[in-house]
């Protein structure tokens, strides 16, 4: 699930959905933005793949922010039973 | 009948503003990218239809949208900004090196000749240049490479490339500036650049009359006499009647040369505009009275142009790239302020209307005059 700005620059509504053979932030984020090119650069970086400042990755009502980007996500966003949250943080302004 | 298009760009967003040739009544599009800061849109010269947008954000970084129905529908095109080879470093504010880091695009310059080659002005100050419509981005390193870059030292806005003038009468020769490195010039295409900042002096750095590292807020050319440049610098507002090689102060009887926008009337090259500001510290009209000041001999003597504009408890800023003129008869000038407003002159600044009052801030303002 993307914040409601990387929905209206994605052109999507709810949750993405992608298909990875093992599922990683790496290979999760990877196949976003295969799929969605316009993301490239706006989750993390282009170069270093790290996750943009502003925004966390939580799953099963856990922080994930400062995981290896290739540990494997909880067994339930593999099997897509639960979403992988990219969060914005929040801030006024 | 003829028709204007203004592209503005907000820090929640963009809008487009259109009228017929008599500039009464217009009609407001937007916001395009809502919620997004929008630092810079412009039109290509020859396609007026294309038109490039800068979408930033603190959270998700940059975008360039580019339209090409004339600003109804956007598509987002790249926004890889690589520096070349070793990034190096430059000064950072208390004169440590730090890292040249991308930070957003605030100026975007089409090319006078071809709608797919665009310029881009960053932040870290490089300039960019694509060739594919805004897909790909390849930096042009001369610049930053050319010798004084490790000494450029961000202003209070950031170390960005803000301005980008491209000579109409020759392809290879550019002009560029940069906050608070300075202005530069190219005449091989962006191969080679040279400081042109002899004459500036600014009393704030270290030696007032460096050849680097004066805060220089935007530059003006008209189309028909590219050796003439006019200059808003954080104070002075000065000239150039050799391509910049050297610059004279034309500050003349404003009551203060403190600003950000300077722009030249569309059909006399010695008429130009500023909008005088208090100060550094104070970043609003003096006395709390919005006056654009005209000068028809290019500097020196000012008038103060009043009409229309609020004259009691005004208390905005307009910044460097929000004010811009169309080429109808008579000259239209526009600009915007961060209170939302956007003004509208269809009278060479005779008199002003607001054409929108409560837009998000402007940060930039651009004027397509349409067949």
């Amino acid at each position: 699930m993307l914040p409601q700005h990387l929905r209206t620059l994605a052109k999507v509504t709810g949750e993405l959905t992608v298909e990875v053979s093992a599922a990683t932030q790496r290979s999760v984020l990877d196949a976003v933005e295969e799929q969605y090119p316009m993301l490239c650069g706006t989750i993390r970086d282009h170069a270093t793949k790290e996750r943009r400042a502003f925004l966390r990755f939580f799953a099963c009502q856990e922080d994930l922010s400062h995981e290896s980007i290739d540990t494997p996500l909880p067994q339930e966003v593999a099997e897509g039973r639960e979403p992988l949250l990219v969060i914005g943080a929040v801030a006024g302004g | 009948m003829s028709g204007v298009r203004v592209l503005v760009g907000t820090r929640k967003g963009a809008f487009v503003l259109t009228s017929d040739g008599k500039r009464e009544e217009w009609k407001v599009e937007g916001p395009h990218f809502a919620g997004w800061e929008i630092y810079h849109m412009k039109a290509s010269p020859v396609d007026p239809n294309r038109i490039y947008a800068s979408q930033t954000s603190g959270w998700f970084g940059q975008v360039v949208q580019r339209s090409d129905d004339g600003g109804k529908t956007w598509n987002p095109v790249g926004n890889k900004f690589d520096y070349e080879g070793d990034a190096g470093t430059h000064q950072w504010y208390d004169g440590t090196p730090h890292p040249w880091e991308f930070k957003r695009a605030w100026h975007l310059e089409p090319s006078l000749s071809d709608p797919d080659t665009i310029f881009a002005g960053v932040e870290d100050a490089a300039l960019f240049r694509s060739t594919d419509g805004g897909q790909n981005w390849q930096e042009l390193p001369g610049l930053r490479k050319h010798g004084s870059g490790p000494h450029w030292q961000p202003g209070a806005g950031g170390m960005c490339l803000h301005t980008i003038l491209l000579d109409p009468s020759d392809a290879k020769r550019m002009y560029i500036a940069i906050s608070a490195a300075g202005a530069f010039r190219t005449d091989d295409g962006g191969e080679t650049w040279k400081p042109i900042n002899q004459g500036l002096r600014s009393e704030f750095i270290p030696d007032p009359t460096a050849e680097v590292g004066h805060c220089v807020h935007h530059i003006a050319m008209h189309p028909s006499r590219p050796g003439t440049l006019f200059m808003q610098k954080h104070w002075d507002v000065m000239r150039s009647d050799n391509a910049g090689d050297h610059w004279t102060e034309v500050s003349g009887n404003l009551p203060t040369d403190f600003g950000f926008v300077i722009d030249v009337h569309a059909h006399e090259p010695e008429t130009i505009y500023v909008v005088p500001i208090k100060s550094d510290g104070e970043h609003f009209p003096l006395d709390g009275k919005l006056q654009v000041y005209r000068s028809r001999s290019g500097g020196h003597e000012w008038e103060p142009l009043t009409k229309g504009l609020p004259q009691e408890n005004c208390y905005v800023n307009v910044l460097r790239d929000a004010m811009a003129v169309d080429s109808l008869d008579k000259c239209g000038i526009y600009f915007g302020t961060t209170g939302g407003q956007v003004y509208a002159s269809s009278d060479a600044g005779d008199s002003w209307k607001p054409i929108v009052r409560d837009l998000p801030a402007v940060l930039s303002v651009e004027v397509q005059t349409l067949p």
